[in-house]
């Protein structure tokens, strides 16, 4: 009786939070709600049908994949890079830590509203460098440029998490090892490769999952600040339709079917990676 | 082939000095034992030699080349670390082919000399393993195999058996001792267990605090000591040690107890008589007040304090006589001969005749 009572607080919170929406947005996904949200009509998978008929509907998919996949290795290697520095000098460390922890602490909202200034076409500081080196810059009207900032931003956000997390694993890995990598004749970026590397994997492994959850979903508050989706959805994520059509555009029916996809997809997504990836990094 | 010296070897970390002037010759195939306490700079002394350390002053010699500049893997050195330092994610062929493989060497060959080495340490069925599912032992042996495919010229090893129990550590001593005569490398071999040095050691280093106390061979650390803290490190048990007053070539203990030594001396000095060197003997200057008898059979060991003959004095001693006694035998009295008798000055330096 005590366990279940213990973990009843625990239960509460995800059905609350978890299974009640999801179960909702289940539900709904099969109904189309009359313009005036008074009456819902059943259409079964009609939901779906449209979705997967809907061009823009599928461009998202692949923004989404080409953004999670830009985000989680800009992001891991700028900060795996950093933090290898950071270990070189042990007693720097801590002004490194300090000075690296911070874009953390910045709310992604409010990055991207710094971001945006930086780069406003019309008063942004490095627009205005941009312009003087002859590169013209839009992102609202550009959708690479577009989809580069947003990418740059949302990764920005995370380097100071995945820096901590790489620095904390480098840390562990033991000073003898690496020693004795040494006196076998591995030279620096050997030693890392082959000795250091390996044993981040599990690391590595954590922080490939968290920042592809992250790039799914935390990255909202960025692309809304920035961009909102624009220009023509180049930088509209699955999670970020979601919003678009259900809040925005009051299609709830199909904001919901979207829901259920993206649920769908993050499962899979989830066992592939503890599948097949996690096997692979334990020694 | 290699010789290794140390010239005036000498250690800072910030501003604590922790070796204060090393001066050591080592020849070809020599097997070296540093040897002291916990904290006295022996792991320093060696990682100094590997190049994994800087030298703060003075200059480290392989071959008479100085490699005060050089990196770790231009010494041609090899290294058994205190816990091993295995590669984790590697198996064992790996571990040992890992140096092998980063000289260039051909897959033939590394395979030839992996296994060998690997039959040498009785590790052939165990080559695909990874280093968690290998005992200690075998980890041990995986540690020296490393070393040994590369075939370096000096073997550095830093208190390599202090993780294995006690009937491992004994033959794994033996077996270091037959390896690095059969390779005919040059060793130095770090421990703090003076078993272990006096066994393995053709001649023993004796750090204490940063300082070389003595640099000889065990027998000559064992009969002449250079100082105190040697003459107590060495031998066990270890070295009694009373205070007296020279006089001449005669000592007045503290306690009253008079005693020829046949060195001249004068003033205060400490003298010096190990357990097993006093016999018994009725006629002898030193009475025992015993206050246990340990029988080992073979010998038997006496604790109690020495009393003088005015009855004042309390030093402790410690004494190994051979076969058994009982405590009436041992009241009786005991001497030392006077060539086994240590004198040392105040400053703990020994005085010679
Ligand atoms: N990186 C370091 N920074 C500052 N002091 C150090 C450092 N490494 C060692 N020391 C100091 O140098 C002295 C010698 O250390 P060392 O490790 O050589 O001792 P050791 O003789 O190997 O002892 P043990 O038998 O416990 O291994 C110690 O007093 C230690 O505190
Ligand atoms: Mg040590």
């Amino acid at each position: 009786m005590l366990p279940l009572l213990l973990i009843l607080p625990q239960l509460l919170v995800s059905l609350l939070f978890f299974f009640w929406p999801a179960a909702q947005a289940i539900y709904q996904s099969a109904y189309i709600p009359d313009p005036f949200g008074l009456k819902t009509q059943f259409v079964g998978w009609e939901n779906f049908e449209f979705l997967f008929g809907d061009r823009y509907y599928l461009e998202s998919f692949k923004t989404t994949a080409i953004f999670s996949i830009l985000v989680t290795v800009l992001s891991m290697s700028i900060a795996l890079w950093l933090a290898v520095m950071a270990d070189r000098i042990i007693k720097g460390s801590g002004v490194y830590r300090t000075l690296l922890v911070w874009p953390y602490a910045v709310a992604p909202a409010v990055a991207g509203i710094l971001w945006l200034f930086m780069f406003s076409p019309g008063i942004g500081l490095i627009t205005w460098y941009l312009d003087q080196i002859g590169v013209d810059w839009n992102h609202s009207l550009n959708s690479g440029q577009a989809t580069g900032l947003v990418v740059v931003a949302s990764a920005w956000g995370r380097i100071s998490y995945n820096f901590l997390f790489f620095l904390a694993g480098l840390q562990a890995v033991p000073r003898s090892v690496i020693e004795a990598a040494a006196i076998d004749g591995a030279r620096y970026w050997r030693r890392f490769w082959t000795i250091v590397f390996p044993l981040l994997s599990p690391t590595t492994f954590f922080l490939l999952v968290v920042n592809v959850v992250y790039a799914f979903f935390e990255t909202f508050g960025v692309i809304h600040m920035i961009t909102a989706g624009g220009p023509q959805q180049a930088t509209t994520t699955l999670v970020y339709k979601v919003y678009a059509d259900g809040f925005v555009g009051q299609d709830l029916g199909s904001s919901a079917a979207q829901s259920v996809v993206l649920l769908l997809v993050v499962g899979l997504l989830t066992i592939i990676q503890f599948k097949f990836i996690e096997r692979r990094v334990h020694y | 082939m290699a010789t290794v010296s140390l010239k005036s070897l000498k250690k800072s970390y910030g501003r604590d000095e922790v070796l204060h002037g090393i001066d050591i010759d080592i020849a070809d195939r020599e097997f070296i034992v540093v040897v002291g306490p916990s904290g006295c700079g022996k792991s320093t002394l060696l990682r100094m030699i590997a190049g994994l350390e800087t030298v703060t002053s003075g200059d480290v010699l392989i071959n008479d080349e100085n490699v005060n500049q050089h990196e770790p893997m231009d010494r041609n050195i090899a290294m058994v670390f205190q816990n091993y330092a295995l590669y984790p994610h590697m198996t064992v062929y790996n571990n040992m082919a890992y140096s092998l493989k980063i000289a260039g060497t051909p897959k033939a060959e590394i395979k030839e000399r992996v296994e060998r080495a690997a039959q040498l340490l009785q590790l052939t069925e165990y080559l695909q393993r990874r280093p968690r599912q290998l005992s200690g032992g075998q980890r041990q042996r995986v540690a020296m195999g490393r070393a040994i495919v590369r075939k370096p010229a000096v073997f550095l090893f830093d208190e390599p058996l202090s993780n294995l129990d006690a009937k491992l550590r004994v033959q794994m001593r033996l077996e270091i001792r037959k390896l690095q005569r059969e390779l005919g490398v040059t060793a130095v071999y770090v421990t703090h267990d003076q078993v272990e040095a006096m066994t393995l050691g053709d001649r023993l280093v004796v750090l204490n605090d940063g300082y070389l106390e003595q640099f000889g061979s065990p027998i000559e650390l064992y009969q002449r000591p250079a100082t105190l803290f040697v003459a107590r490190f060495i031998g066990s048990p270890a070295m009694n040690i009373f205070d007296g007053m020279a006089d001449g070539t005669q000592v007045t203990l503290d306690g009253g107890v008079r005693i020829d030594t046949g060195i001249a001396a004068s003033g205060r000095v400490k003298v010096g008589v190990r357990p097993e060197h006093f016999v018994a003997d009725t006629n002898g200057a030193f009475k025992v007040n015993t206050s246990m008898l340990e029988q080992l059979g073979s010998n038997t060991l006496v604790h109690g304090t020495l009393a003088g003959a005015s009855g004042a004095g309390a030093a402790e001693i410690v004494v190994s006589l051979p076969g058994i006694h009982t405590e009436a035998m041992v009241g009786e009295g005991l001497s030392v001969a006077p060539s086994e008798l240590h004198l040392f000055d105040p400053d703990g330096k020994r005085i010679d005749g």
